[in-house]
């Protein structure tokens, strides 16, 4: 082939202008590099998220910016103590949002109850049995650190997740399916 | 003003109002009969000797089975002169009804929601009587001493 | 001028003064960024104009009282760290206050630990004004002054988690004592960090206080006068936004407060009327300042009059059982947000408390709401709420 014939795009580049990747990477790439959590806090854990998203830890670097609607938003941070009169809420908030959308349950409050697990009579021990959890950060509250932390673990999980899910779709048929 | 000139204040006012005293709380404690609490209370709020002009805090307080009644403690503090009051009001635990005293403090009006909510003591003449921190169809009072967790709220186990 | 020109040439058939505007009832969060937190405001409007506010809350309800008639007295301080989580130790100590009290021993605790105590309460105080004014800033749409407050916060935890070990809610002041001396080197930090600050702080007036869009959204808006403040029981920056000079700091006189130099700044009406939203921050960031010069009196007095010596153990005094005598007890303190007190009522057998009932400063602010707020316009109500520095924790325990 003569140097004439090729195009432009060819002699900028210096090489093909295609990627060849699977659609379940490239999906998958796109989710994790811009999760967009639900901007709403429920106890002190929600300070704790402000401090992380606010200058001296700077979340945006990792493409997350909180959202005021939950119409917009892929990740839910549960960032607090869940009440029984709050659990309503956050259900309803979790089924706005739209799919695919993920939960991180923040500190010890929302993981299991805390430290209000015995006399707590209002409060719900862990709202994964209210809304389904991807990952759990640990901390009363966590640090800063701890919930990047959470977000990279996060990323992780989304980055196996696959368009097909066979297995799901072997459930189905089986019709052990609840 | 000292707690005795207080107290002699009121015996003028009010004479059968005053139930007794407790000299051992801090501050010191008048413990009043329930039907004059409103009397007394707009009595010390108006007077120019006293005028205990906010409410710092009024809880209600439950003394259990045994004992068999109820308690309200009004915490008055007078800005102008410094001074502190308690007043303590012993209710039957069976029927546990009380006058409001949010028309002389405002508030009162919240704190008594408070101890409705959390205790289920009644205020006559309450503007908005109604649950404050629970949900409305919350069953029972939790900080009676005889209170039992529900097993279930709303679907959701309640228990650990 | 245009508008005339439009009419005359085509004249409208109705009046703009007869129509009818219907009232509505507009639901706020208990979601909304704005309300700090899990408050539901259930509001009426006719139009833009706020009718009625009724606010429900009850949505971050932990059940506070029920630890504490459940748990022995030092078992519960963590969760009254956990009431006002933006200012812990102020909250830990006025509880650890009371129960000193009530044991007796509140004569006895050393010079040095009292003198920490402060500098660590007023490291605290500053924090939570920093929240306080960043979040109003932005509130009314300025997200800059709260990036720069966070970012000196930032400072704040720190040190605090260097003599406590946690960053927010630190269980670091004990009934008789502390959970652990300074560490070396803290009394200079703290030097270092005052001046720091000044600079910063100074910044923020321009940036924020008075900042001319600022200043337009808040002054005379929102204004409580301060006998309907008292009659509330409103305590703290918004009754002294109010123009009454009443801190507890000053009136009881407890701890060392009586040593140190300070004074209270009170609400004056600068740009509008007094007790206006502008002038309930304004006292806030003055009190910025009276901490920072606390700050540095307790330094001086910890580097030279009560300094570090190898004998001195901040739990020689901490009791192994702390059961005080049947009695009841009311004990208040000054918080960030006004003022905090605990009722207690023991019956000197048993290590917790028969009822231990908290009367929490953001409770009492926040049911003047629907007072203050009838009128105003919509975008007013925020920064009405903005203003009052709420903390949902602290409201419903």
């Amino acid at each position: 082939m003569k140097e004439e014939e090729l195009t432009i795009g060819e002699l900028k580049s210096g090489e093909g202008g295609i990627i060849v990747s699977k659609l379940d990477d490239l999906l998958n790439w796109a989710r994790l590099s811009s999760l967009w959590p639900v901007g709403f806090g429920l106890a002190c854990c929600a300070i704790e998220f402000m401090s992380t998203a606010s200058s001296a830890y700077d979340l945006d670097r990792f493409g997350i910016i909180p959202r005021n609607s939950p119409r917009q938003a892929d990740v839910m941070i549960v960032s607090g103590t869940v009440t029984f009169k709050m659990a309503d809420r956050v259900k309803r908030l979790y089924e706005q949002m739209a799919e695919p959308k993920y939960v991180i349950s923040m500190g010890s409050c929302a993981n299991c109850g805390g430290p209000y697990w015995e006399h707590g009579y209002h409060v719900v021990k862990g709202v994964d049995r209210v809304i389904p959890v991807d990952v759990y950060v640990p901390g009363c509250p966590p640090r800063p650190e701890a919930l990047i932390g959470g977000f990279l673990k996060l990323q992780e999980k989304i980055r196996t997740k696959s368009v097909l899910r066979p297995k799901a779709l072997e459930k189905l048929m089986s019709k052990d399916a609840v | 003003m000292q707690f005795e000139e207080i107290k002699s204040l009121i015996e003028k006012e009010l004479p059968e109002a005053i139930l007794g005293e407790d000299l051992d709380s801090t501050p010191t404690t008048l413990i009043i009969k329930p039907d004059s609490i409103y009397q007394l209370c707009s009595f010390l709020h108006l007077n120019e000797n006293t005028y205990f002009d906010s409410l710092s805090c009024l809880t209600g307080l439950d003394n259990g089975e045994e004992k068999n009644s109820m308690e309200v403690i009004y915490n008055l503090y007078s800005i102008p002169f410094d001074m502190h009051l308690m007043l303590r009001v012993v209710l039957d635990r069976n029927n546990p009804l009380i006058n409001s005293v949010s028309e002389i403090w405002k508030t009162a009006d919240w704190h008594e929601r408070e101890a409705y909510d959390l205790l289920g003591i009644y205020f006559n003449n309450h503007p908005d009587l109604r649950r404050i921190l629970l949900p409305n169809d919350w069953k029972g009072y939790p900080l009676r001493k005889d209170y039992v967790e529900p097993e279930k709220y709303h679907d959701v186990k309640v228990k650990y | 001028m245009a508008e005339s020109f439009l009419i005359k040439s085509e004249p409208l058939k109705y009046k703009e003064s007869d129509l009818k505007t219907e009232e509505m009832i507009i639901n706020l969060g208990p979601q909304h960024p704005s309300t700090h937190g899990v408050l539901r405001l259930e509001v009426v409007t006719d139009g833009e104009i706020v009718v009625d506010v009724v606010p429900h809350m009850g949505y971050l309800h932990r059940c506070f009282e029920k630890h504490a008639e459940s748990l022995a007295f030092n078992q519960t301080i963590p969760y009254t760290d956990r009431m006002d989580y933006v200012a812990a130790m102020n909250n830990e100590w006025a509880f650890v206050m009371g129960v000193e009290q009530m044991l007796g021993i509140d004569k006895e605790i050393p010079k040095r630990i009292e003198y920490i105590r402060v500098l660590v309460a007023e490291l605290n105080r500053i924090a939570s004004h920093f929240i306080a004014i960043g979040t109003f800033g932005m509130d009314i749409g300025a997200i800059t002054p709260f990036l720069w407050m966070m970012r000196d916060r930032e400072h704040i935890l720190r040190m605090l988690e260097w003599a406590s070990g946690a960053r927010m809610l630190y269980n670091y002041i004990w009934v008789g004592g502390l959970f652990y001396d300074l560490p070396v080197g803290f009394e200079e930090r703290a030097k270092e960090f005052v001046d720091y600050l000044k600079p910063k702080l100074k910044d923020s007036e321009t940036l924020l206080v008075n900042n001319k869009i600022f200043i337009e959204r808040t002054a005379s808006i929102g204004v409580l006068p301060a006998d309907l403040a008292i009659n509330y029981g409103i305590n703290g920056p918004m009754l002294r936004g109010s123009g009454l000079k009443f801190d507890l700091r000053k009136i009881d006189g407890y701890s060392v407060y009586p040593e140190i130099d300070f004074d209270i700044p009170v609400g004056t009406g600068k740009v509008g009327t007094v007790g206006d939203c502008w002038d309930r921050n304004w006292v806030r960031y003055e009190e910025c300042w009276q901490s920072i010069k606390i700050i540095e009196q307790c330094v001086e007095k910890l580097l030279g009059e009560h300094k570090r010596t190898k004998e001195f153990d901040p739990r020689a005094l901490v009791p192994k059982k702390i059961r005080p005598k049947a009695q009841d007890f009311y004990v208040r303190a000054e918080n960030p947000k006004g003022e905090l007190g605990f009722f207690f009522r023991t019956d000197g057998r048993a290590d917790q408390p028969l009822r231990c009932k908290a009367r929490s400063p953001s409770f009492s602010n926040l049911s003047v709401i629907a007072d203050i707020s009838k009128g105003c316009m919509l975008a007013d109500l925020f920064a009405i709420l903005g203003s009052m520095d709420l903390n949902m924790g602290e409201v419903d325990r």
